[in-house]
């Protein structure tokens, strides 16, 4: 890991020391886990104390099946530092039934659209958003797409005026992809 | 309810214009408007002739590419990415592909890396005259779009003779690409490569001079460094800012280090300055592209490793393609373990390490991302793509707002968002 990161996270750390976890590097990429309250205050001193100037992407993860429920979803944040050339990743772990996480807009207002396209595609509300409205699928649309347990393909569709039914009440599963009716 | 109420949730035209009262026009720009760059809508809000309010209204486009990547292999990723952002096809497979090796910990061979260098650049110049030609078409230089369209066409045959297609090529895979350059494409690259820069003297007679050209476009669309860098702003959009910030010498991916290129910045931070970065990338890249055509040594174009590398020897059968009659002998015939090897790569795919990446490359429009994670299956659980017309898309209020309404169009235009990328 970068000096100057190793530092400045060991700064973060003793100013937020219940907040933030122990950097973690995988794939030569350094995280930290930051607790969902506290997202703002940790992004902020790290906008203008590193300083990380750029939130390069924010995403969501729906982790259904593969962690416990307390950790369903993954809100990842990239942050850039264009003076040290050098990126950090924020996770928060937003639990299931209760999704929520605050927002970054007063940090970097890049995070706005990423963070009505999380909530769009899965339904993770960011608290303080100045306008968490859909973005990308149409403004009536039920139901939060790209979580895992809704498939693909769900919409029932009218085919020349005989309704067709959504893919799993077509017929029998496909073994290739799991859900029902795909590569037959 | 207000106007803005009425924007913030997309809302209906008629319910728009009752809210915004008599003194405000409201004007719906799209979503099929000739100079929105694709089906982009823009409801702007007007006093007289300048710009109070902006929203951009996006999502036409979408396609559930993020989605439908999670029930495909990881090689089949690929053929959908590409589909994106539909002006720079090879930077999206250029950026899944990265990020798959870099979960799977291989790198391509050189000959790959150089062919991918040389394919970007060459997207690149593509890209670029596409912005020139769209752009100046908005603004009423017809004739830019003439020559723009032209040298297009140019680039895309280049690709069609590497790759078959003239879009959408899924040429860059996992491990290196789909194939080796064919003899006649070097060829074509090197007239190419000779010809060009006096294509781009053509655009700066036409227009870098041009007193309309300059009317429009300076001083429009102002976005300052601070303010590139709080919206996110990448790109050309940045570099005019005075921003020297490009990801093929920030930090280098395929060998960029290797090659030499200036990065263009201009100061002004307007429309004119996205302009002369642009122009001047193309002579960059330009020189990216005879470089690496020279420097293509002999080799491999896809890693070794049987487990990942596509094994098929494809040919020209009878009934116009198929698997060539010497690999069919192998696996038929001579090694059980490639008959494997074929039926788990062609049947499931690879399994790729659990983790998660996040691999940015420089696209024509700025930092392309993906954020990829793996659980350790042969599909990928997540794929996410920050786009860079999506995040640029968002800066246009603070562009366009305070200036007149003719001029979001030059600002638009100036960001050069590609609509299947931002609403993937």
């Amino acid at each position: 890991m970068d000096e100057r990161l190793a530092a400045a996270l060991a700064r973060l750390r003793e100013r937020f020391p219940e907040a933030v976890s122990e950097p973690s590097e995988e794939f030569g990429e350094v995280s930290v886990d930051v607790a969902r309250e506290r997202l703002p205050e940790v992004a902020e001193w790290l906008r203008d104390e590193f300083p990380f100037e750029m939130l390069a992407d924010l995403s969501a993860v729906d982790y259904l099946g593969v962690l416990p429920p307390e950790r369903r979803f993954l809100v990842a944040l990239h942050l850039t530092s264009l003076r040290h050339v050098l990126r950090l990743r924020l996770r928060v772990w937003v639990p299931e039934g209760d999704e929520r996480c605050p927002t970054v807009t007063g940090v970097w207002p890049v995070a706005g659209w990423f963070e009505r396209e999380a909530y769009d595609f899965f339904g993770v509300v960011f608290e303080g958003h100045p306008d968490l409205v859909r973005i990308l699928m149409p403004e009536d649309w039920e139901g939060h797409p790209q979580r895992k347990d809704y498939p693909l393909g769900a919409a029932s569709v009218r085919y020349l005026g005989a309704p067709v039914p959504p893919p799993e009440e077509r017929g029998e599963p496909s073994t290739t992809t799991g859900y029902p009716g795909r590569f037959r | 309810m207000s106007a803005r109420e009425v924007w913030a949730q997309g809302g209906d035209w008629s319910r728009a214009v009752e809210a915004a009262g008599e003194d405000r026009i409201i004007v719906n720009l799209g979503p099929q408007h000739p100079s929105t760059h694709g089906v982009l809508r823009i409801v702007i809000e007007l006093d007289g002739e300048t710009v109070i309010g902006c929203r951009p209204v996006v999502g036409y486009l979408h396609t559930g590419i993020e989605k439908n990547t999670e029930v495909r292999n990881w090689v089949q990723g690929c053929a959908f990415v590409t589909r994106m952002d539909y002006l720079s096809p090879f930077f999206n497979e250029l950026a899944y592909s990265l990020s798959v090796e870099k979960l799977l910990g291989i790198e391509a061979p050189p000959r790959a890396q150089a062919i991918r260098v040389l394919l970007c650049e060459l997207n690149r110049i593509s890209s670029h005259v596409v912005y020139l030609a769209t752009g100046g078409m908005e603004l009423g230089a017809l004739s830019a779009m003439l020559y723009g369209f032209r040298e297009r066409e140019t680039v895309l045959d280049i690709f069609e003779a590497i790759t078959g297609l003239r879009m959408n090529h899924a040429f860059i895979r996992p491990g290196g690409v789909a194939l080796d350059v064919p003899g006649d494409a070097l060829g074509r690259i090197a007239e190419f490569v000779e010809d060009f820069p006096h294509r781009v003297d053509d655009y700066e007679d036409l227009l870098t001079d041009n007193p309309i050209w300059l009317e429009r476009n300076r001083g429009i669309g102002v976005l300052g460094a601070r303010d590139c860098a709080a919206l996110g702003v990448t790109g050309p959009v940045l570099r005019a800012a005075g921003v020297p910030w490009d990801l093929r010498r920030a930090q280098p991916y395929c060998g960029y280090e290797n090659y030499e290129f200036e990065v263009p910045v201009a100061e002004t931070a307007d429309c004119l300055g996205r302009y002369a970065v642009r122009i001047r990338e193309m002579r960059e890249s330009i020189r990216i592209v005879d470089q690496a055509a020279r420097g293509l040594l002999p080799g491999p174009v896809m890693v070794e490793d049987p487990k990942i590398a596509w094994p098929s020897r494809l040919s020209l059968g009878p009934d116009g393609i198929g698997n060539s009659p010497d690999y069919i002998r192998t696996i038929m015939g001579e090694s059980m373990e490639a008959l494997i090897h074929h039926f788990k790569l062609v049947t499931e795919g690879f399994r790729v390490p659990a983790g998660e990446v996040y691999v940015p490359v420089e696209s024509p429009r700025g930092e392309l991302g993906f954020h990829v994670v793996s659980t350790g299956e042969a599909r990928p659980w997540r794929v996410h793509v920050r786009d860079p017309s999506f995040v640029n898309l968002q800066a246009l209020p603070a562009m366009a707002v305070g200036g007149l309404i003719a001029d979001v169009i030059a600002t638009v235009a100036s960001l050069d968002p590609v609509m299947g990328g931002c609403d993937r």
